[in-house]
C-alpha cells in the first residue's frame, strides 16, 4: 500500500494522511470580488471553511453562489481576493492543477464512455499505473453502491445512477476540496431525500471537505454542517442550521429560511431583558431584547409559526399582565392539513395575519380549529426575534 | 421511420413510385445503357462489359479520373481542417463582436452561384500569377467545401453541453486536452460526415474545376463535359455509372457516420 501511495502520482494528496489538524480552516477566501460587465456576482465575499467540513452555500438563484463555487473550481477567476487552499493562493492556478473535484449540475458523464471509463478518467490523467486505477474504479463503484453497471454508458443508466456516477467520479481523486452544484437537483422528491442521507454518511466516512451550492434550504439545513446564506453576491449570514432557523441576524434571512410571522413597531419601553413594542397591527408585544442592543427603535418582531400556538380561551390573565406571555386574538381564515402539521392562518382584531403551525400529535381533531372560530394566538417572548426592519 | 403498413395506401404508393421515377428514372437508364453492347447509344445491342474495359484502357480518361481523386482528397482534408477550426471558434468563441457576421459569410458561399466563386478565384489566381493546375483546383474546391463541413460540425458542437469539457479539466486535463478528450470524441462523426461530403461536393464539380484548372490537369467531370460536346459515346456512360456508385457509397457512409452520433444519445448533423 505503502508503494501504491508513492507510485500515485501528481495525484492529489489524500485526504487522511497529509493534511493539517481538523478544525484548521482548510479554504480561506478573502475579500473576492467578481463582476460580468457591470453585474457584480461576488462583492468582496470572505469566508473560511474548515477542514472536513460539510459546507452550505445557500440562496435565491443569481446570488452568486455558483459564481463563487466556479472560482473554487478554477473555471471562473475572481477579479480581486484571494483563494487561499492550505495556505496557498490558488487564484491563478488552472483547474486541472487543484486539488479540488466539482460534481457538476448535469453531471456533465462523458457520453461516450462506460461508468467504468468516466470513473477511470481523471485518474488516467494522473498518471497512475493501471492495476490502481482498476482497484480504485472497482472501490468507487462500490463506494456509490453501482457494482454490476461499470460496462453501461451513461444513456443506458437512470437519473439516479448518472448521478452516483457522477459522484463517484469526482471522488476518485481523492479532493481534499469537493464542490458539488446542485447535486441533487435532477432527482425525485423521495430519491433526493434518501440520497442526502447517503451523501452525508458518506462524507462522514471519507472525511472530504464538501462545499455544496444549493437553492433548496431543507436540502442545506438537512446536511450542512454550516451554511452561508447568499443574496446579491454577499454573504448575510453563516451559521449552524439551528442558528440560522432560530437566531437569524437580518430580516432578509429571517424570511427567506423557512416561514415566519413579522411585524413592525417601534419600541416602546426596555424593562431589564424585556421590550415592550408597538406594532402596526397586532397591538403591542412583549420580546426578549437581542444580546446586542441597536440603536434604533423602528423594528420588528419575528416569530416562526410553530411557536405560536393557539387555544379557545388562551393562557391566564396574571400571565399576560407580567408580559410573560404574548397573547393576541383574532379568527382563523384559512386552515391547511399537512399530515404531520396543520397549518392556520388568524386575522388578528388588530388586522395582522398571524401564521401558525401546529404538530397533530393525536388521530383525533379534539385540538383542531375551523376556519370562522375565534381563538386565541399566543406565544412566548423568548421565542421573539427582533430584527432592524 | 417504418412506416405502418395500414399507411401505405393506393394513392401513396403511386405519388412515391412518380416521385421515385422523377429523380432517378434518367439515372437508371444511364445505368443500364452502360451495360449496353451495340456502338449506337439508343440501340440496346444485349448486355456487355466492354465501355468499362474501354475506360480503363483510356489514359487520358484515367489521368483525369485520378486527378479527380486527388483534389477530392486533398481539398476535403484541407476543407475539414478548416471548417472544423471555424466551427469551434465560433461555436466556443464566446459572443465576440461581430460573431453574427462571421457565421454568416461563413454560410455565405452555401448559396452563392458556383459561376461567380469560380469566376472570383480565377481572377484571384490571375492576378497572383499562380499558374493553374491540380493546386488552384484544389484550393478552389477547398474553399466550396470548408463551409459545408463548417455547417455540419458547428450544429453538432452546439447540440454538445459545455461543461463536459469543463469536467475534463476538472479532471485534469489542460484546455488543450479537455477539447480532445471530451469534445473530439463526440464530433468524430460529424467531422467524418463532413469530409466525405467534401469528397463527394468536389468529386461532382465541374463550374469551378473549370474556371480554375490549367491545361493538362482535367478532372473528370472537365473531361466528360469535353467529350460529350463531341458526341455521346458509351464509355461516357460506364464512367458516369463508376462515378454515381463512389458518390453513393461516400453519401451512404457520411450518413451512417452521423447516425452514430445520433444513436450516442445527441442530435445528429443534418445531411
Amino acid at each position: 500500500m505503502a508503494e501504491d501511495i508513492a507510485n500515485s502520482g501528481t495525484l492529489p494528496d489524500s485526504v487522511d494522511t497529509r493534511l493539517p489538524p481538523k478544525d484548521a480552516p482548510l479554504l480561506r477566501i478573502d475579500a473576492v470580488e467578481k463582476r460580468f460587465g457591470g453585474f457584480v456576482a461576488v462583492d468582496e465575499l470572505s469566508l473560511e471553511i474548515r477542514t472536513g467540513e460539510f459546507f452550505a452555500l445557500l440562496g435565491p438563484s443569481g446570488c452568486g453562489k455558483t459564481t463563487l463555487l466556479r472560482m473554487l473550481a478554477g473555471f471562473e477567476s475572481p477579479d480581486r481576493g484571494r483563494i487561499l487552499l492550505n495556505g496557498q493562493d490558488i487564484a491563478a492556478v488552472l483547474p486541472h492543477q487543484r486539488p479540488v473535484n466539482m460534481m457538476f449540475q448535469n453531471y456533465a458523464l462523458f457520453p461516450h464512455l462506460s461508468v467504468a471509463g468516466n470513473i477511470a478518467f481523471g485518474l488516467k490523467r494522473a498518471g497512475l499505473p493501471g492495476a490502481e486505477i482498476a482497484d480504485r474504479v472497482a472501490e468507487m463503484v462500490a463506494l456509490v453502491k453501482l457494482e454490476g453497471l461499470e460496462k453501461r454508458r451513461p444513456d443506458q443508466l437512470s437519473g439516479g445512477q448518472q448521478q452516483r456516477v457522477a459522484l463517484a467520479r469526482a471522488l476518485a481523486r481523492r479532493p481534499q476540496l469537493l464542490l458539488l452544484d446542485e447535486p441533487l437537483a435532477a432527482l425525485d422528491k423521495k430519491l433526493r431525500e434518501s440520497t442526502q442521507l447517503e451523501l452525508m454518511a458518506l462524507q462522514r466516512r471519507l472525511g472530504t471537505t464538501f462545499v455544496i451550492v444549493t437553492h433548496d434550504q431543507e436540502e442545506a439545513m438537512t446536511m450542512a454542517d454550516r451554511i452561508g446564506v447568499m443574496e446579491s453576491g454577499r454573504l448575510e449570514q453563516v451559521a449552524t442550521p439551528r442558528q440560522l432557523y432560530e437566531a437569524p441576524v437580518s430580516r432578509w434571512v429571517a424570511e427567506f429560511v423557512g416561514d415566519i410571522n413579522i411585524f413592525e413597531g417601534t419600541v416602546e419601553a426596555r424593562d431589564g431583558g424585556r421590550l415592550t413594542i408597538a406594532t402596526r397591527d397586532a397591538g403591542a408585544i412583549v420580546a426578549a431584547a437581542p444580546r446586542q442592543p441597536g440603536e434604533t427603535t423602528r423594528i420588528c418582531v419575528a416569530i416562526r409559526p410553530e411557536k405560536v400556538r393557539l387555544s379557545r380561551r388562551g393562557p391566564v390573565a396574571d400571565a399576560v399582565e407580567i408580559g410573560a406571555i404574548n397573547r393576541l386574538e383574532g379568527v382563523v381564515t384559512d386552515v391547511s392539513y399537512l399530515g404531520g402539521l396543520t397549518g392556520y392562518t388568524v386575522k388578528l382584531d388588530d388586522g395582522a395575519l398571524v401564521r401558525a403551525s401546529m404538530a397533530n400529535i393525536a388521530r383525533l381533531d379534539i385540538d383542531s380549529y375551523a376556519a370562522g372560530q375565534r381563538v386565541v394566538a399566543w406565544f412566548s417572548p423568548d421565542d421573539c426575534v427582533v430584527l432592524e426592519r | 421511420m417504418a412506416a405502418r403498413a395500414s399507411r401505405l395506401t393506393r394513392f401513396n404508393i403511386a405519388a412515391l413510385a412518380l416521385g421515385f421515377a422523377f429523380l432517378y428514372l434518367p439515372i437508371v437508364i444511364l445505368v443500364i445503357y452502360s451495360f449496353n453492347a451495340s456502338k449506337l447509344v439508343t440501340v440496346w445491342g444485349g448486355w456487355s462489359l466492354r465501355w468499362y474495359g474501354d475506360f480503363f484502357n483510356d489514359q487520358a480518361m484515367l489521368a483525369a479520373a485520378w486527378m479527380s481523386l486527388r483534389v477530392a482528397l486533398v481539398s476535403a482534408t484541407a476543407a475539414t481542417l478548416l471548417g472544423t477550426l471555424a466551427a469551434v471558434a465560433l461555436s466556443r468563441g464566446g459572443h465576440f463582436r461581430g460573431r453574427t457576421l462571421f457565421s454568416g459569410m461563413l454560410y455565405a458561399p452555401l448559396v452563392m452561384p458556383e459561376v461567380i466563386t469560380g469566376l472570383s478565384l480565377l481572377l484571384l489566381f490571375v492576378a497572383l500569377d499562380a499558374e493553374r493546375g491540380f493546386w488552384t483546383v484544389t484550393i478552389a474546391h477547398t474553399t466550396l467545401t470548408m463551409c459545408f463541413v463548417a455547417v455540419v460540425v458547428q450544429s453538432r458542437l452546439g447540440s454538445l453541453d459545455r461543461s463536459l469539457e469543463e469536467a475534463a479539466m476538472d479532471l485534469g486535463c489542460d484546455p488543450v486536452r479537455a477539447f480532445f478528450a471530451a469534445t473530439v470524441p463526440l464530433i468524430w462523426p460529424a467531422v467524418a460526415a463532413g469530409w466525405m461530403l467534401a469528397c463527394a461536393l468536389s468529386l461532382d464539380d465541374l463550374v469551378i474545376a473549370s474556371f480554375t484548372t490549367g491545361p493538362g490537369s482535367a478532372t473528370l467531370p472537365i473531361r466528360i463535359y469535353s467529350e460529350v460536346r463531341l458526341g455521346v459515346k458509351p464509355e461516357i456512360n460506364a464512367i458516369c455509372t463508376l462515378i454515381i456508385g463512389v458518390v453513393t457509397l461516400v453519401i451512404v457512409a457520411a450518413s451512417l457516420a452521423s447516425k452514430l452520433s445520433s444513436a450516442r444519445g445527441e442530435s445528429a448533423a443534418p445531411l
